[in-house]
């Protein structure tokens, strides 16, 4: 099961710079490594993450294998309409996880 | 593994081990319990918190709940709290109701004696007892998800408030668990008050050396990558050491985490706590 914590700014001046953090629940396993009985671990890492703010793509990152588990990734933004911003995991093995959260923009 | 040797100190480590074994054992009455406080016990107000010898970018991750990796447990436990589990088909909520309330300042006062076990039970074998007992649910294995995770959610209820030791019923166990603390073990032949009572705050392979006060678990350390319990910590010094290490869930761990708990007596507990 992922699970995603996320902290946006509930409120923000129009203009305002506002930094945003998100923290999901990953293994990200390498692929470098082997198990106990020498038969190697496949990859299973988070490869790409995408925010965007009422549909526009305001940040994406690609995730490599050196990457810990649970990438904690922030990123600042300028506040610029109320809306929804969402933010969007994608890796291997079918990995897809969905998240939102809501901007009030004064 | 932390098998290096004491760097930047001033005096040789075999000196300060042999000058620990020839302190004097004055024994002083305890305000609660009657433990003996024995002169090389950390001073109560001297005692801190590993929180306090980590970096600024560590402590920024524990403080805030959306950056500690630690709450992503918090976040399953909360979920695990409602499943309805075992053959009962009753979840935590259905006896004890909202964990906030429920669970508020149960985990600063764990491990707690069992009256019917005539010992103490820390908190992963205290949910597996309900699990098994009153849920009729298969018991959760050591450092497995869910067990972790019911452990953080729980102990998550009692953050900020003091440790509490004052049962008279665990003074043995107390006592049992100091013998554990002060014994010589290992191919390193170490015990763990040479490290974190004699030696804390220097450095033991560029790392700091912490008092070692059980006031954050379970809590997620980086070099793990994952939440761990106590016992996994434990462990951890035993291997390092070059000790043979105790099953999970010997009696043992339990003594020392009793122990431990009276050592840290009054500290606030962290929970989910972040380490290096």
């Amino acid at each position: 099961m992922a699970s995603a914590l996320i902290n946006v700014p509930p409120k923000a001046k129009r203009g305002e710079i506002i930094a945003i953090k998100t923290l999901i629940s990953h293994q990200m396993e390498t692929g470098f490594r082997h198990s106990e009985t020498g038969v190697p671990i496949p990859r299973d890492i988070v490869t790409h993450f995408v925010a965007s703010y009422n549909g526009e793509e305001i940040f994406s990152a690609q995730l490599f294998p050196a990457i810990a588990a649970n990438p904690f990734i922030t990123f600042y933004t300028i506040a610029t309409v109320s809306g929804t911003i969402e933010f969007k995991w994608t890796g291997d093995n079918g990995f897809v996880a969905t998240e939102q959260a809501k901007i009030i923009v004064e | 593994m932390r098998n290096g040797a004491f760097n930047g100190s001033h005096r040789s480590p075999g000196r300060v081990f042999c000058l620990s074994l020839t302190t004097t054992t004055i024994i002083a009455a305890f305000l609660v319990t009657t433990i003996p406080v024995v002169t090389r016990d950390i001073p109560p107000d001297k005692r801190k918190s590993t929180y306090e010898q980590m970096s600024a970018d560590t402590r920024a991750m524990q403080d805030e709940d959306t950056a500690n990796p630690g709450m992503l447990w918090v976040l399953e436990g909360h979920a695990a709290w409602r499943a309805k589990v075992g053959t009962t088909g009753r979840s935590c909520a259905d006896c004890h109701g909202d964990a906030p309330n429920a669970m508020n300042g149960v985990a600063a006062r764990y491990p707690a004696f069992d009256s019917k076990r005539g010992a103490p039970v820390d908190l992963e074998t205290r949910i597996n007892i309900c699990r098994t007992e009153h849920q009729q649910a298969p018991a959760l294995a050591f450092e497995s998800k869910e067990l972790l995770a019911l452990t953080a959610y729980i102990g998550r209820q009692s953050r900020g408030m003091a440790i509490e030791s004052a049962d008279a019923r665990l003074e043995p166990f107390i006592t049992a668990g100091r013998a554990i603390f002060e014994r010589r073990q290992g191919q390193l032949n170490l015990a763990c008050t040479h490290c974190h009572d004699d030696n804390w705050g220097q450095k033991l392979a560029g790392i700091p050396v912490p008092q070692g006060h059980p006031t954050g678990y379970p809590l997620y350390r980086l070099e793990w990558q994952t939440l761990g319990s106590l016992q996994r910590r434990l462990r951890n010094c035993l291997i390092g050491i070059r000790a043979e290490i105790y099953p999970y869930g010997a009696p043992e761990y339990v003594a020392l985490e009793t122990f431990l708990m009276w050592r840290a007596r009054g500290m606030p507990m962290e929970t989910p706590g972040v380490r290096p």
